[in-house]
């Protein structure tokens, strides 16, 4: 296994091995023997994958879970959706495989320093990307509310795991944007790991009511590390004056009203 | 001309290694023959619209729209970090006239910390970027003239052209002429996105073109040093390149998909060992 590590904080590029790999509803999890990338990881961090077979963009998932496994400290499990030749390879691979990754990248969640109540809405497979936060949140002493959306059954990441560790879980299959107003009321934080559509509703309806939000943005991603400049954030400084940013680096963690959601597009 | 400042072979490419700081979390810069800034234009340019980059077969087709934050931007926010990593700082500049052309040389010319200049004449859609059109070469000698003009003579002046097999020596030749130290050969080469919009082909498909390009500007021109960019991805890549006549190389769409790829590469070609130029005995 070869580990290009220079300091002990930051993204690491190494050859990972895929310890496990399962199907749950319409997903695939792979657990991920990848040193040094899930002990520097964050709640929102994420991780990139190459494909091979003369694919040279790389495929971003989020950090669903960091956990001793079969005798290694820290195996990361990711959560992979089929959308493509790219993610169906990254699903087929077997156990034993090598699969080249980098990561942890990007600026994961700001944690409340208060215990604090929160909103978590997660729907379809992007819910991994609030996994590990429900569970610091909870280590934290905040109250945790968990919105779990899907377009089926199938697409809703891990109810029944969900209810094990978080405080309360509302599943909202199609649409949960009804269950995202009843609890807003309830809560300080929001955080949002959902389609642009969802994320958008969710800043328009913080907007204004001191509930602060933040969104972890999932965009087409070449690189993921910051290199290529090809996934732009169209941004408003406390000025109001619009900046272009790049989602992998200067994301995927955003205040929700620092978007500029109507040039998001 | 200045003496070559490349202490290894190894560079990266133009608009391939974000603002540094992110490409050195995977690697020590200093190891590297330079690390080659995005193209700076005088005004900040935003970029393009989405998608700016799709997968081709061993390629990439970009349409970044050479977002930057403009030259003011760029010496207060992105000059000083990677100057303070050690990174040997070579500064692409591009311009929508000859005006500021000399401009962007001038002020980056009076800029510690920068061992070369690259002037970008290589866009695969320069029209389209609302770049000065210098596909020919007298446009190409005209550009390279007035950045040498007020450019401090011990600062390396490289010129970076597309790899436009036809075309690509006699262009050479006329940035020779008008004062170039050294040619970078080979860019993404012209191509269009899904959808029809202008963009650059990148990566292994454009490998042995860039190859020719610098076959042809070697044979041309023997005494010029040249830099060789397109597809290289590993040390053999690097290798045929050196073979074909080039002195260093640059590496680019790799970083993509490995960001250790020039790092690992300028430690198998190993540092510079050729003899300056002027006493080569090729």
């Amino acid at each position: 296994m070869t580990t290009a590590t220079r300091t002990a904080t930051g993204p690491v590029h190494v050859t990972a091995e895929v310890l496990a790999t399962k199907s749950v509803g319409a997903f695939h999890h792979l657990s991920l023997v990848a040193p040094d990338v899930g002990e520097r990881s964050s709640p929102g961090s994420f991780l990139a994958l190459s494909v091979g077979d003369g694919h040279l963009a790389r495929r971003a998932f989020w950090i669903h879970r960091v956990g001793p496994m079969g005798g290694h400290r820290a195996v990361v499990e990711i959560v992979v959706e089929e959308r493509g030749a790219g993610s169906r390879a990254l699903a087929a691979l077997p156990a034993g495989a090598p699969v080249a990754v980098t990561g942890p990248l990007g600026r994961p969640f700001a944690l409340p320093r208060e215990p604090v109540r929160c909103l978590l809405i997660g729907d379809g497979y992007a819910a991994a990307a609030l996994t590990g936060l429900a569970e610091r949140l909870r280590e934290r002493g905040c109250g945790v509310h968990l919105v779990l959306g899907g377009s089926d059954d199938a697409h809703v990441l891990e109810p029944l795991a969900a209810r094990r560790s978080v405080g309360h879980v509302e599943v909202a299959v199609g649409d949960l944007t009804a269950a995202v107003l009843r609890a807003l009321p309830e809560v300080d934080v929001a955080y949002a790991a959902a389609s642009p559509e969802t994320q958008r509703f969710v800043a328009d309806a913080v907007a204004g009511t001191g509930v602060t939000c933040q969104v972890a943005l999932e965009r087409p991603l070449t690189c993921a590390t910051g290199l290529c400049h090809g996934c732009p954030v169209p941004v408003l400084d406390d000025q109001g004056d619009p900046h272009v940013v790049r989602a992998c680096v200067d994301g995927p963690v955003f205040r929700a009203g620092r978007v500029d959601w109507e040039a998001l597009g | 001309m200045s003496d070559w400042p490349f202490t290894n072979p190894v560079l990266t490419a133009s608009g391939c290694g974000g603002t540094g700081r992110e490409l050195a979390a995977y690697g020590d810069l200093t190891e590297l023959g330079g690390f080659v800034t995005r193209s700076v234009t005088l005004q900040e340019r935003p970029g393009g619209g989405e998608p700016r980059i799709v997968e081709s077969p061993s390629g990439l087709v970009n349409a970044i729209g050479l977002q930057n934050p403009g030259v003011a931007g760029f010496l207060r926010d992105e000059l000083p970090p990677l100057v303070d990593l050690g990174a040997p700082v070579v500064v692409s500049i591009a311009g929508h006239s000859l005006g500021e052309y000399a401009e962007l040389a001038r002020t980056v010319g009076r800029t510690d910390g920068v061992i070369a200049l690259e002037v970008n004449l290589s866009a695969p859609d320069p029209l389209g970027s609302g770049l000065l059109d210098a596909r020919e070469p007298f446009q190409a000698g005209s550009v390279v003239g007035s950045c040498r003009r007020d450019l401090r003579a011990d600062l390396l002046l490289l010129v970076k052209l597309r790899s436009d097999v036809s075309r690509v020596a006699e262009t050479a030749r006329a940035v020779v002429e008008a004062g170039a130290d050294a040619v970078v050969v080979g860019n993404a080469q012209p191509a269009a996105l899904p959808d029809g919009r202008a963009g650059g082909l990148s990566g292994p498909a454009i490998r042995p073109q860039s190859l020719r390009c610098v076959a042809e500007v070697a044979r041309a021109l023997p005494d010029t040093p040249l830099i060789g960019c397109g597809g290289i991805m590993d040390a053999d890549d690097a290798r045929e390149y050196l073979a074909a006549g080039a002195r260093a190389v640059q590496v680019g769409t790799a970083l993509f998909h490995d960001p250790t790829t020039a790092f690992r590469i300028a430690r198998e070609i190993g540092p510079q060992t050729e003899p300056p130029a002027g006493e080569d005995d090729r």
